[in-house]
């Protein structure tokens, strides 16, 4: 498809009022940031934003950030100045573009907001839930800017999960308090806090609600669509902005579903997506599924957005809870027993792994994953080399074929 | 009835062609240098088949391109990937649950296919082309010795040179370095054989049967021999390897119709 053309799946109107919520996260950001109020947190996606709303903070995400540089291929040019730096070419490419990104004073932000630079934190608070690369990333930028780094150390790997792991992640989140107070200059609101942890559970009650919509045959949208309608989920959860755009989306999504509107005219397949997207390729990688008849209807990536654990009236335990309970935090056996759930509810008739090069955490095909969920479920697998931001580590070609030879292996069925 | 049916495979280095007739018979064939213009080398691969096979346009009834090129074909009814092409080509000649190693001219692909002839998984190279043909012939010039001797050198070899990369531009170097320590080319060439294979290994398991197929088996049956050495199993060939993938692509043409 040559590029200009419509794409091929079906758009959702609601995608404009995601605009303006997206651009409204960074206009207020812009602004605080040059009248350096209120104070802005730098947070990792699934790091412990209500509290920082709780404070007063605002809150911004650099692997939002990663994945716009990845969307709009900026990334290519930039990870060459952080691997120039030291940043080795095989760790995280959210954080070398970001990195690379920082160092050329270059954004995305800009073309899309006429913003000239990304808002500079007061503080830096990660969360080692996903990875180790976050700490590292975000240590980075405390020593280049100078700006206090706190963090929670996330037990992980973990099958059933004790109470002595949430006690102590709910410990360390409490920690956290009197030193965000010093850099907020407020003293915590325990009712703000529970007020931003009541949306943020309203949200992801939403989201889920949204992402399995898609159960539904025609599915009424994919994870293309996802990946983009994320958004509010990741950078505005704990907002009463957030809440009302998924209501919006639910209801259109719910209409798709009662008129039996495809996202994909004509499905005939439905794959599940394991893994990060590959941020530079959703649009022509889209149109090839959708040129197929074959709906990418689930994944678990847009999952790690649905925090329905949380809960005011518990807020610390059930805030460790949830950010522990993620896919990504647990151990193999867990994992598996987490798709083969899906693919009961979601119905899809193959599993397509992506090994992302610069991201280990979330490629779960390097243990024979692949191979025992196909066994198990009685469906084929696929897995694509490539990456989320790096497309160096992408050849699309081959990647082409082989998703076209893995849909006619479906029709073999 | 009657008529023919034709597969055209479009490599990123050879086009092929294979016309069958009804009862599945290979009735003709054409392999060409794939060039830059697939749409002319393709029409040109279908006149020479059809010349061989006395056939006239007008009697084929259906054609299926594969390959890089598949879509640049003209005159196609359908286009499959090279993949499912290779595998019912594969099957047509062995029909039993095999696993497949086709080695191409920048791919490798392994393929392993069920008793009725399902496939059960697919791999293909990842992005680089080491330990496929584009890596013979780029050492064939390397070390100046024209592509088709390398068969021969390689049987006669004594002495085999173990390389230690499958890179094709790391072992540019160490052949050099094997000719400055004075080894004897046979056992050099016999050596690039071997990391063929071992790239080949280093890609799939190999359960079941095992079928080697593509044009570098086509040109370098010792390939074959040296594999099935180092796995101690039988390997079967189809006849005329290099067009297995347009053998497929005209039965699923046949298929259709
Ligand atoms: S989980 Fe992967 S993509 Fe996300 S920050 Fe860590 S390494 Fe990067």
């Amino acid at each position: 498809m040559d590029v200009g053309e419509k794409p091929l799946r079906k758009e959702i109107t609601a995608g404009k009022v995601l605009k303006k919520i997206m651009a409204d996260h960074f206009y207020e950001l812009d602004a605080a940031a040059k009248s350096r109020s209120p104070k802005i947190a730098w947070c990792t996606s699934v790091g412990p934003a209500e509290l920082l709303r709780g404070m007063g903070f605002l809150v911004y995400f650099p692997e939002n950030h990663g994945a716009m540089l990845g969307a709009t291929r900026m990334a290519a040019e930039l990870i060459p100045y952080a691997n120039a730096v030291g940043y080795s070419p095989d760790i995280c490419s959210y954080l070398t573009s970001d990195v690379g990104s920082y160092l050329r004073k270059q954004t995305p932000l800009t073309k899309a907001y006429g913003i000239e630079s990304v808002p500079l934190p007061d503080v830096l608070v990660f969360n080692t839930n996903q990875c180790r690369d976050v700490q590292d990333w975000f240590a980075w930028y405390s020593r280049e800017l100078n700006v206090p780094l706190v963090g929670l150390y996330t037990h992980r790997d973990i099958g059933p999960i004790h109470k002595y792991e949430l006690e102590d992640i709910a410990q360390q989140i409490r920690d956290l308090i009197p030193p965000l107070e010093e850099i907020a200059g407020t003293r915590f609101d325990m009712d703000r806090f529970k007020g931003a942890l009541a949306l943020s559970r309203r949200t992801s009650e939403l989201w889920r609600a949204c992402l399995e919509s898609a159960a539904a045959i025609p599915s009424p949208w994919t994870f293309f669509d996802a990946t983009i309608h994320m958004g509010p989920a990741v950078v505005a959860r704990g907002t009463q902005a957030a809440v009302d755009y998924y209501e919006l989306l639910l209801k259109e999504l719910q209409e798709r579903v009662v008129n039996k509107v495809a996202a994909v005219e004509g499905e005939r397949h439905r794959i599940y997506w394991e893994g990060m997207p590959i941020w530079g390729k959703l649009r022509p990688l889209s149109d090839q599924f959708a040129s197929l008849k074959t709906c990418v209807v689930a994944s678990t990536y847009c999952n790690s957005w649905i925090f329905d654990q949380l809960d005011p009236n518990d807020p610390f335990l059930s805030m460790a809870r949830a950010y522990t309970e993620l896919f990504i935090v647990r151990d193999e056996p867990y994992k598996e027993a987490y798709i083969q759930d899906a693919h009961e509810r979601f119905r899809f008739d193959g599993i397509l792994f992506h090994d992302a090069k610069t991201c280990p955490n979330n490629s779960n095909n390097r243990y024979g994953m692949p191979e025992r969920l196909s066994r198990n479920l009685g469906i084929p697998v696929l897995t694509i080399n490539g990456d989320l931001n790096d497309l160096r580590c992408y050849s699309e070609e081959q990647t082409k074929t082989n998703i076209e030879a893995f849909i006619e292996q479906l029709e073999e069925v | 009835m009657g008529g023919i049916f034709a597969g055209v495979d479009v490599g990123a280095s050879r086009t092929k062609v294979a016309l069958l007739d009804e009862d599945r018979k290979l009735i003709g064939k054409a392999v060409l240098k794939s060039g830059t213009d697939f749409s002319r080398t393709a029409e040109a691969g279908l006149s020479a088949a059809l010349e061989e096979a006395g056939c006239g346009r007008p009697e084929i009834r259906g054609c299926v391109s594969t390959g890089y090129g598949r879509k640049n074909v003209t005159f196609h009814n359908d286009t499959k990937t090279e993949i499912s092409c290779h595998a019912k080509g594969c099957f047509h000649y062995f029909p039993m649950a095999i696993t497949i190693i086709d080695i191409g001219g920048q791919d490798n692909k392994v393929i392993k296919l069920d008793d009725h002839g399902r496939r059960i998984s697919f791999k293909m190279n990842r992005k680089c082309a080491a330990g496929t043909g584009a890596f013979l012939e780029e050492m064939s010039v390397r070390l100046d010795i024209p592509l088709e001797e390398m068969d021969g050198l390689a049987e006669a070899s004594t002495d085999m040179v173990e390389l230690g990369s499958y890179c094709t531009v790391f072992s540019a170097t160490e052949v050099l370095e094997k000719i400055r320590q004075g080894k004897k080319v046979p056992d050099i060439v016999k050596g690039l054989f071997f990391s063929v294979l071992k790239r080949v290994l280093e890609m799939d398991s190999l359960t079941e049967r095992v079928v080697m197929t593509g044009g570098v088996v086509a040109h370098n049956p010792y390939l074959v021999k040296m594999l099935e050495e180092l796995v101690d199993r039988e390997i079967l060939v189809p006849p005329f390897p290099q067009l297995t993938g347009a053998v497929g692509a005209a039965l699923f043409a046949l298929e259709a119709a």
